[in-house]
């Protein structure tokens, strides 16, 4: 296994707190080393002066498509677009087909993950049985298969049923598992396109009201502190729904919460093309919202930076803005609108932003070994990024299999120069590397 | 002119006065004898329909032919291009294939005119889309009112009914509000969408309050959908409360227009003999889509392309 | 610019017929030869028709209304009964409108029948013969004439059709790279014919 030295960097590990010049020397798929200054002439030199040196990111909520939907994205394709993107986890939404909610799918995800060896992919659970709401699924079964799941969700529909919620959230506590919503109360956003307001008005397509999401975000807090269940809310999309999460956190619930970069960086004026690449689900929301959005990831209100990355075929993009799947994939621009949103404009530090897409969304899923501390002996998980250096979004140049996204053309400030996994280097410069590690 | 129409936003109060002023000299055409026009000889225009409209398709063919250009309909009984197995965008580019210079597109979903033209080269005209808009019926309503009132910019008018879900209604307040008449929206609060005033319109949920100070009172269909979505009690409760019949249009000055954008629900938004009535001019309405369309195609498609090159060659 | 004040050689005029700017070189007609001329047409026209009989004057817009209400009003001063005059748009008709785009259409008014009448065309210059081309499919979608005559004021040459007035007030010889302007009172306020280069 190959050693590299990567030297001259700004170390920025919130596990650790440590933010300073440092080398680093990763060796036999560990953290080596973490010094000012660390000789290793072995070792390949990777030059990251101008550069910071991080956990490597951790998406709590990608689509992979695969099982059922591999012409859209497969488990190597998102893993290869995940690794470009800074990453060394993933976790796996259920909503394939067929649908994870048993031990045999989701230790076939996880195991596909592995054998890919470009990230770790850690397979979510389904709620209820087929993602209908009238069952469970196989909940325990599945924490304690080989995948491990700790995060159970629904992820495309919100649980309408109160009664499944309420017994989902009491059978989890026992495995110290995650409820995951998707805040949507159905009957109030039938039909929805996008967001409720001024502008869908005008564009004449039917609204999504904020209301949709935060009347389930309430019941869902109510539901957290009667069982004593962990509870992440998903793609948090409007100001109301940071308050809530906001007040629950000061009444100490154990509730978590996370924002995807097109939340914190559209507002619904991106329909007035009706582009369908900006068609998503919760739709994107007025400027106030964007705004308690940023203001909730600064605060901590909002843990973590997940991208819902959610590949969709040209042909079913290419569809009249009604008829088309909402989603937007984002692995590949995460970084990039983290810094150009975020800490380019001073709301967040760079601390900060690492906590947010690496040490906190680790830290919720209890993954060890992934988001830092980058200590000697822990699994050499890191990313090396540009803050400075530009990058245009070019979504045909990407390893996702998909290009659905509104932000093709868009220059951003920060770059993924080299992702390394268990030690070895995934992706260098936006190309992923086919080495993979011991499954 | 604009390439394409896909909304009135596009249209300023002179672009509007022009497009008029063309209609006008149409119409004159249609009684002649020889009805046809060889202005836009080789040019062709398809009519293509995600939506059954025998009449708004008829009346664009009509208008098309009329200036000589060739038609084509394409109508899709299904709602979408993907129960074709095709993407919207494989239906532009076929269209492109064909060397259309003008599309009219009739479509179920918002925006989809507006996304065709960002595919095809050619004009795209919107022949109405979702509940965005219907702006040849905007146009088509403000000439059949600038038939009767010669300042459009001193009328009051009512849109009576459901805003939320009408691209007729959309169409007609933009063009009415850039031409500077006074519109007032009224119909049950679940019909008027949210966040209305910014569009310049004053809002009433009481029409016998306003009536007796209109010009225009412009009645807009009900579906009978609108039960089942609980937007409406009932469409019996609707005719009672905005539905415009004989006891109503007495109300009303008497100077002031009836209008309906048709096919209508007689009883329901409207009563028969007020439909029928002398101070109803829908049937106006219907007879002038046709110069409004001829004008519009007249106008849009009148220059080719590559024609802005070879232009001023010949001397006057 | 004041269309009245379009008469000195040199003077660039925003011109209002269409064909952007334009520098007049020379006065070639001024009020005076302009009335005569429309005069002379107007016997020309009565005695080539052997009298007012049948006969109908339409004058082709923009300026070719005005000249042909003059000459009908001339015909009925000499003749003594009012003869039918109106005007007709060809703009509709033209076979440049993919070229120039569309212009702004005027009204079309014939006051009679056309079927077995002698229409006389009346047009302000015959250039290329492109607007009579126009002008003779646009009467004939409005009825039969038994004949159609042609009368100009000025004929500057350079046509491009098989076409020839009847009765020209002014054979103007041109260069093609010249344009000829006729300024009508009704509409520009004088009566002048102009010669000069377009911009």
């Amino acid at each position: 296994m190959s050693r590299y030295l990567i030297s001259g960097g700004r170390v920025v590990d919130p596990a650790s707190g440590r933010d300073g010049h440092a080398d680093v020397l990763i060796a036999e798929g560990v953290v080596a080393g973490v010094a000012e200054r660390i000789d290793a002439p072995d070792a390949e030199r990777i030059d990251a002066s101008g550069a910071v040196v991080a956990p490597a990111f951790v998406d709590m909520h990608a689509h992979l498509r695969e099982p059922g939907r591999e012409d859209e994205e497969t488990i190597a394709s998102a893993s290869a677009a995940a690794a470009c993107g800074g990453y060394s986890a993933i976790c796996a939404m259920p909503n394939t087909d067929p649908v994870a909610d048993s031990a045999s799918v989701v230790e076939k995800v996880w195991r596909a993950g592995r054998a890919v060896g470009l990230v770790e992919v850690v397979a979510a659970g389904a709620l209820s049985r087929n993602l209908e709401g009238h069952k469970l699924a196989d909940l325990g079964e599945m924490a304690m298969s080989p995948a491990r799941v700790r995060l159970f969700t629904d992820d495309g529909n919100g649980v309408q049923n109160s009664l499944l919620a309420r017994r989902a959230m009491e059978y989890l506590a026992g495995f110290d598992a995650i409820y995951a919503e998707h805040c949507e109360d159905a009957a109030l956003a039938a039909g929805g396109q996008m967001h409720e307001g001024e502008r869908a008005s005008v564009l004449g397509l039917r609204g999504i009201p904020a209301e949709a999401e935060e009347i389930m975000a309430a019941r869902d807090i109510a539901l957290a502190k009667l069982t004593g269940c962990r509870l992440h809310l998903l793609h948090v999309s409007t100001a109301g729904t940071v308050e809530l999460v906001r007040r629950a956190k000061a009444e100490g619930a154990a509730v978590t919460a996370e924002a995807t970069p097109h939340h914190f960086t559209l507002t619904d004026a991106a329909l007035d093309g009706y582009d369908p690449n900006a068609k998503v689900n919760p739709p994107l929301r007025t400027g106030a919202d964007r705004a308690a959005i940023v203001a909730g990831l600064a605060d901590g209100t909002i843990d973590a930076i997940a991208t819902d990355h959610a590949p969709h075929a040209p042909e079913e993009k290419d569809q009249e803005l009604t008829y088309a799947p909402p989603g937007i994939a984002g692995l590949e621009t995460a970084l990039g609108l983290t810094i150009t949103e975020l800490v380019a404009p001073g709301h967040l530090t760079l601390m900060q932003a690492v906590a947010r897409l690496a040490s906190t969304p680790a830290s919720i899923l209890g993954l060890d070994g992934h988001g830092g501390p980058l200590a000697p002996g822990a699994p050499a998980n890191v990313v090396v990024f540009d803050p400075h250096g530009s990058v245009t979004v070019d979504p045909a140049r990407w390893a996702s299999t998909a290009r659905n996204t509104p932000f093709a053309g868009r220059v951003l400030t920060g770059r993924v120069l080299h992702t390394f996994f268990g030690g070895s280097e995934t992706a260098r410069d936006g190309a992923p590397l086919g080495a993979a590690v011991d499954a | 002119m604009i390439k394409h129409l896909l909304s009135m936003d596009q249209l300023s109060a002179g672009d509007i006065t022009h497009i008029l002023d063309t209609a006008e000299q149409l119409q004159g055409v249609t009684d002649r004898p020889i009805k046809k026009l060889p202005t836009l000889r080789g040019r062709t225009v398809c009519n293509l329909f995600y939506e059954a409209s025998t009449r708004t398709r008829i009346s664009f063919e009509l208008a098309a032919k009329r200036l000589s250009a060739d038609v084509i309909n394409f109508s899709a009984d299904s709602k979408s291009s993907v129960a074709k197995g095709e993407s919207f965008k494989d239906t532009a580019w076929t269209l492109e294939a064909m060397g259309v210079d003008a599309i009219v597109v009739r479509h179920g979903s918002s925006g989809a005119p507006q996304q065709l033209s960002q595919w095809a080269t050619a004009s795209v005209i919107n022949a109405g889309d979702g509940a965005h808009e219907h702006p040849t019926q905007a146009l088509l309503d403000l000439f059949s009112m600038r038939q009767r009132f010669k300042d459009l910019s001193d009328l009051k008018v009512a849109i009576v009914g459901d805003i939320v879900h009408s691209r007729v209604a959309r169409s007609n307040i933009k063009a009415l509000v850039t031409m500077g008449a006074a519109v007032t929206v009224c119909g049950p609060p679940t019909l008027i969408p949210p966040g209305v005033r910014s569009w310049g319109v004053e809002v009433s949920y009481d029409l016998d309050a306003i009536l007796v100070d209109l010009d225009v009172c412009y009645v807009l269909r009900v579906q009978a959908e609108r039960q089942s979505e609980q937007l409406l009690p009932s469409l019996r409760e609707y005719a009672a409360l905005w539905g415009l019949n004989s006891k109503r249009l007495a109300h009303l000055p008497e100077h002031a227009l009836v209008m309906h954008p048709g096919p209508m629900n007689r009883g329901v938004e409207i009563a028969a003999d007020v439909s029928e009535s002398p101070r109803s001019i829908i049937l106006d309405q219907v007879a002038n889509g046709l110069a409004v369309r001829m004008s519009l195609l007249y106008l849009m498609l009148g220059r080719t392309d590559d024609a802005e090159v070879a232009a001023g060659v010949t001397g006057a | 610019m004041a269309p009245g004040a379009a008469g000195a050689p040199g003077t660039p005029v925003a011109a209002g017929a269409p064909g952007g700017d334009f520098t007049v070189k020379a006065q070639v007609m001024d009020p005076d030869e302009v009335r005569r001329a429309l005069v002379r047409i107007a016997h020309e026209i009565v005695e080539a028709n052997r009298g007012t009989g049948d006969l109908v004057v339409l004058g082709i817009r923009t300026r070719g209304a005005p000249l042909a209400e003059r000459i009908a009003a001339a015909i009925a001063s000499f003749e003594g009964d009012d003869l039918p005059s109106g005007a007709i748009d060809v703009a509709l008709y033209r076979d440049d409108v993919a070229l120039r785009g569309p212009r702004r259409l005027e009204s079309t008014t014939v006051p009679v029948d056309l079927d077995g009448r002698v229409v006389v065309l009346v047009d302000d210059v015959l250039y290329t013969g492109r607007t009579i081309r126009a002008a003779l499919d646009a009467v004939l979608d409005l009825g039969r004439p038994r004949a159609i005559r042609l009368a100009v004021l000025v004929d500057r040459g350079h046509r491009e059709l098989p076409i020839r007035p009847d009765h020209v007030g002014k054979n103007l010889p041109t260069a093609a790279g010249e344009a000829v302007r006729v300024h009508v009172r009704e509409i520009d306020g004088d009566d002048v014919v102009l010669i000069g280069e377009k911009k």
